[in-house]
């Protein structure tokens, strides 16, 4: 893994997408240029309408580009997914109401092919890290809304794709729920060494979490600014009171009102 | 007349029985939500009984339950007879052809845009055709015996079980099909073990309504040609030789294996779709 990092893993070149729709062609993604690095934990933030979850499904294959190039571990986003690339966690947990708990995160090592016995291993192994050891013959309605956003993030998890797409994974969830999710989301980051990319519009939250992070405006989304976050890897909560964290959520906030003074 | 004001004072106490049965703490057991339409369901024979020997009525126009239940005892054999034609081979088997021919159809028209602008329109064409004008034909088609009550059970049953497995094929969300997709499923996984599950309720739905559609399409079939024998055969020659009690003992049949049926598919619902909101307790 270390001899690997700061290789580039996702690049994207001159990425345009539009949608066709009833109402003619949107622009959701103009001219985009990124090149994001093995470990890098990146957060997307602008308001709704600036591509940022586009952008994520675009690398995620869910979306295609119109032009420009895009490549995942060096081949086109499609080719990755086939290769089971990364682990997608939507804005909500979005697991099957008929599977456990463990039942669900079996799945996608069920699509996968993987054996029996180590689907029963790896599985004890993701509840154990998103600690819901204990949960696994639960079905999802009787879990709260963290536990089951949780157990999504195991299941993405579970199959170890080197990289981690997160959609808003906190957007529903209150404030102290979503504090300690993010704490925990850093642990594991730490832990596991992925590559993360993570679509927010909190800017605390894209500041504790980042080591980069990319302000993107609305009509047609682009990116307006790129920052490298001088913050160290070992983040406590209260690191969002020091002057580092206030100076970059700062310019975090100037590029999103600056992206807004542009239409 | 002393009939009439004994099944009137019961029915009252009946009432006044079930009214303090429904507010007291039995109620919430399972024996006490077994015992409150018990009661009903007497108290409806009991009436019926009364009105019938009070009021001197015609056993042609109806009846006493007693009078239906002493006509089922002595006629078992024609009963089980009658049941094993109608029931057994004709509305189970049309039954079970029927859904899996819509299961199949549903697929095919799932996978091809093209079938789902054709199918979908001949399906709703044959739905719309009348029983009493197919029936016959069906009839001429598969010959008197019970193959050609499947045959109209069949068609009665396709269509219901066609709109509602389409429609349970769509019911998945786009999420979880976005995640099928990030895994790498291919189309049958994905059906497997997705949209199958997803689709159950809506299937559900389909078969209780196909249990009984099955059960008139086998009976009224009969009506055009049938060997001598058959809940429907039976019905239209004993109605002609005012037999109406036998009419009765039929009907009874029919409403039981009709309850059963739909008890049934209610029943393996509960344990397929136990998830479902609708379903949990």
């Amino acid at each position: 893994m270390k001899d690997k990092a700061s290789q580039p893993v996702i690049e994207a070149r001159g990425l345009n997408l539009v949608f066709q729709t009833a109402d003619g062609p949107v622009q959701a993604l103009k001219d985009v240029n990124l090149t994001i690095n093995q470990g890098d934990f990146v957060s997307f933030i602008g308001p709704s309408g600036c591509g940022k979850t586009t952008f994520l499904r675009a690398i995620a294959a869910l979306e295609h580009p119109t032009s420009g190039t895009l490549t995942v571990n060096g081949m086109p986003p499609d080719e990755a997914r086939r290769r089971r690339a990364y682990g997608y966690v939507f804005q909500a947990a979005g697991l099957y109401p008929w599977r456990t708990i463990a039942g669900n995160i079996r799945l996608p090592l069920e699509i996968m092919g993987f054996s029996r016995a180590e689907q029963d291993e790896r599985t004890a192994r993701v509840l154990d890290l998103v600690e819901l050891t204990g949960f696994g013959k639960k079905f999802p309605w009787q879990l709260s809304g963290g536990m089951q956003q949780r157990a999504s993030i195991a299941r993405a998890l579970a199959f170890d794709a080197d990289i981690l797409l997160m959609d808003e994974p906190f957007g529903a969830l209150d404030e102290i729920v979503r504090d300690r999710l993010n704490e925990e989301v850093l642990k594991l980051w730490a832990r596991t060494g992925k590559t993360i990319g993570f679509v927010t519009h909190s800017i605390p939250e894209a500041v504790y979490l980042s080591t980069k992070i990319v302000v993107m405006s609305p009509r047609p989304g682009r990116i307006t600014d790129v920052i490298d976050s001088p913050l160290p890897k070992e983040r406590p909560l209260d690191i969002r009171d020091s002057r580092e964290f206030i100076e970059i959520a700062h310019r975090v906030r100037e590029g999103l009102r600056a992206g807004h003074h542009d239409d | 007349m002393t009939a009439l004001w004994i099944a009137i004072g019961i029915w009252l106490a009946a009432w006044a029985l079930n009214v303090w049965l429904s507010a007291s703490p039995i109620s919430q057991t399972r024996l006490g939500k077994l015992l409150v339409p018990l009661v009903f369901g007497a108290t409806v024979l009991v009436l019926w009984e009364g009105l019938v020997r009070g009021l001197g009525i015609a056993p042609v126009i109806l009846p006493a339950p007693s009078a239906i239940a002493a006509k089922i005892a002595v006629s078992l054999p024609i009963l089980w007879q009658d049941f094993a034609q109608t029931i057994l081979k004709g509305a189970i088997p049309g039954f079970l052809i029927g859904a899996g021919a819509a299961f199949l159809v549903a697929i095919a028209i799932d996978r091809s845009p093209f079938l789902q602008r054709g199918l979908l329109p001949i399906g709703n064409f044959v739905a719309a055709l009348p029983i009493v004008g197919l029936a016959p034909i069906l009839v001429m088609w598969f010959g008197f015996d019970w193959q050609s009550k499947a045959a109209v059970v069949v068609v009665m049953v396709f269509f219901p079980m066609l709109v509602n497995i389409v429609a349970g094929l769509q019911a998945s969300e786009r999420m979880q099909r976005d995640l099928m997709a990030t895994w790498g499923a291919s189309y049958v996984q994905t059906l497997i073990k997705l949209r199958l599950p997803a689709a159950m309720p809506f299937v559900f739905n389909g078969l209780k309504i196909a249990s009984t559609l099955a059960l008139i399409g086998a009976i009224v079939a009969e009506f055009f040609g049938s060997p001598v024998y058959g809940m429907g055969f039976r019905i239209s020659t004993e109605v002609g030789r005012l037999g109406l009690d036998m009419v009765w003992a039929e009907i009874a049949v029919a409403a039981l294996a009709g309850s059963a049926l739909y008890g049934l598919v209610a029943l393996i619902e509960r344990w397929v779709t136990f998830w479902h909101p609708s379903q949990r307790h």
